[in-house]
């Protein structure tokens, strides 16, 4: 038998082996960097500058902040589209990092104690998703006011609710396992069982989730912003293919295919990886 | 079976409640002065309480939750703020071209991601399966708004294939202006259900059973054909049917942009008129249909499957 590695080590190991796997972290580790350093390059700032009069076609001649032409008021499409990517990661992992703590705390406990914290949590998650999503976050950033703080609320409501159902039911299936009657046998308390046994066995699960929560709260953001509910004072991807849309019988493609690629080349990294990620981190594969 | 119908009808009714008290929690209490939301910025003193006094927002909340309860199990949900037209009346409006645009293109789609993730499993591994499985990540990962943008530019304002947009309440013309939300709508749709079928069908692939059949030598088609195939209808079937619930609400973008009047337009128009009684009884009256949808689909599904049964849900 090789050496024996944990589900995490054979996952890294899995996901390092293949290329395409790591061609997306890569892409994304890109747009990381690019709206992180944003900020440090002045770039910033510069999107809400005009450089030019309205309407220039993209071209490469003109240096970079005319790669992709400017918009109606003469700005930048390429800056618009970096301040773009800020907007749109930091929507995705703020969400994400926000509504996992939720989903794993109402998660674990209605799956772990059961009885009426369980049904109770159970019809609070049957309730909300009774709500189609879309209405849920229409409302609650309509109600909200519009917004960046709205729209991380509104994503974070809808968002915890899936993770915390699939760790309920996670959690019902290891609550008997040997290894956590050991632990209560050894008098560990329920909060160490949960975080310190049960968590570290279901937490591949969190991981998958989280990929998904990005996704989805880039996309809706995208929706929210068309329907004027999104951010307010700074470009983002949905608001500039909302622009698009009438400069598009004009021949003025660039802003457009600008947000649109961008938001489609991270959507297709995230897409790609998250798949990688659940093969790898499935214990039956590979074997 | 009769005893399962009562027990899950049962069983919904504290799940209606607990939506009509998150809606009501939303609108009536999180949310800044909706009768300021209303009439804007602007507006005098007295025309706010006008219109607080129109709502019934200047009763204590018990009251206004009651009457809100009253609305939902008499239907009548008073009428819209910007348009006077009966909220109840403009629901059950909206619901029929939403469901002429939504209707075609489900079935569209779980027809053609179906065979083809049929198709794609079978052949695992190959090229025609990893050339695929890119095509249709990439189709997933193109956002909705691109789309329907380049359809409207492209196909139908270029290439004429289709009207830019709109709608028609007489039946052999509305295909014709159906017919090109509906390709977005299927497209859209598409990469994400075939590589959900191609998944849980090569996870029927490697089960025992399918080992065991190989094993007593029956050729590799007839594996698939009679084994795999009917084994791997249980999610395929279940992805389909729960999906059902949201052909109601259609889709927000598609409609708005074609401008067909239903649901989904409905509620951009709420939204960008501030209109808040519309979209509180929107929100109210679908998910009240999910649920009632959602209803009916587990008891069909309990008559199909009688494996199936309350207690193992979850």
């Amino acid at each position: 038998m090789a050496k024996r590695r944990g589900l995490w080590g054979q996952a890294v190991q899995r996901i390092l082996d293949s290329k395409v796997a790591l061609g997306c972290i890569l892409m994304i580790l890109f747009f990381l960097v690019v709206a992180f350093s944003a900020q440090f390059l002045g770039f910033a700032e510069s999107w809400n500058v005009p450089i030019a009069g309205p309407y220039v076609e993209p071209g490469f001649g003109r240096g970079f902040k005319f790669l992709l032409g400017t918009d109606f008021l003469g700005r930048s499409v390429i800056y618009k589209v970096i301040q773009g990517t800020r907007v749109a990661l930091s929507v995705g992992i703020v969400t994400a990092f926000l509504s996992a703590p939720i989903g794993i705390f109402f998660g674990c406990v209605a799956g772990y104690f059961g009885g009426w914290i369980d049904d109770l949590i159970v019809w609070f998650i049957t309730t909300l998703s009774s709500i189609p999503s879309i209405l849920l976050l229409i409302a609650i950033s309509y109600t909200l006011g519009r917004g960046m703080t709205a729209v991380y609320i509104a994503l974070t409501a809808t968002s915890w609710i899936s993770l915390a159902r699939i760790l309920r039911g996670e959690v019902l299936k290891h609550k008997r396992r040997e290894y956590l009657v050991a632990a209560e046998s050894l008098g560990a308390t329920h909060a160490n069982r949960i975080f310190k046994h049960l968590l570290p066995n279901v937490s591949h699960q969190v991981i998958l989730s989280m990929s998904f929560m990005i996704e989805f709260a880039i996309r809706s953001e995208v929706l929210l912003s068309y329907l004027g509910l999104g951010v307010q004072d700074l470009p983002s991807w949905g608001k500039m293919i909302d622009d698009a849309k009438g400069e598009l019988s004009a021949g003025r493609w660039w802003q457009l295919t600008g947000a649109t690629c961008a938001m489609f080349l991270l959507m297709f990294a995230i897409n790609v990886l998250g798949d990688y990620l659940r093969d790898a981190l499935d214990p039956k594969a590979g074997i | 079976m009769w005893a399962y119908f009562i027990r899950r009808l049962i069983y919904s009714i504290p799940i209606m409640f607990g939506v009509a008290l998150v809606v009501f929690t939303l609108f009536n209490l999180v949310g800044g002065d909706p009768a300021q939301m209303m009439v804007g910025k602007h507006a005098t003193a007295e025309r706010i309480a006008a219109v607080r006094a129109e709502l019934g927002l200047d009763q204590p909340l018990i009251v206004q939750f009651g009457d809100y309860l009253k609305q939902i199990v008499t239907f009548d949900f008073g009428k819209s703020y910007t348009t006077r037209e009966v909220i109840r009346e403009k629901i059950w409006n909206g619901i029929w071209p939403t469901l002429s645009l939504s209707i075609p293109a489900f079935f569209i789609t779980a027809f053609l991601s179906i065979t083809i993730g049929l198709v794609v499993s079978y052949y695992r591994g190959r090229w025609i399966d990893r050339f695929s499985l890119v095509l249709f990540v990439l189709l997933m990962s193109l956002p909705g708004l691109a789309y329907i943008l380049f359809g409207q530019y492209v196909l139908a304002h270029q290439l004429h294939l289709f009207p830019i947009s709109g709608y028609s309440s007489e039946w052999p013309e509305r295909i014709n202006y159906l017919a090109l939300p509906v390709l977005i709508s299927v497209l859209l749709n598409l990469g994400s259900d075939i590589r959900f079928f191609r998944n849980s069908m090569i996870e029927e692939i490697n089960q025992d059973y399918v080992r065991t059949a190989r094993a007593k030598g029956l050729e590799e088609k007839w594996v698939y054909l009679k084994h795999v195939l009917k084994n791997s209808m249980i999610p395929v079937i279940t992805y389909v049917v729960i999906q059902i619930p949201y052909l109601v609400l259609g889709s927000i973008l598609l409609e708005s942009f074609f401008s067909i009047p239903g649901i989904g337009g409905m509620t951009v128009d709420a939204v960008n008129n501030s209109d808040f009684p519309v979209l509180k009884a929107m929100t109210t009256v679908i998910s009240l249909i999910y649920i009632i949808t959602t209803l009916f689909t587990d008891i069909l599904y309990r008559l199909v499957d009688p494996r199936m049964s309350l207690g193992k849900r979850g």
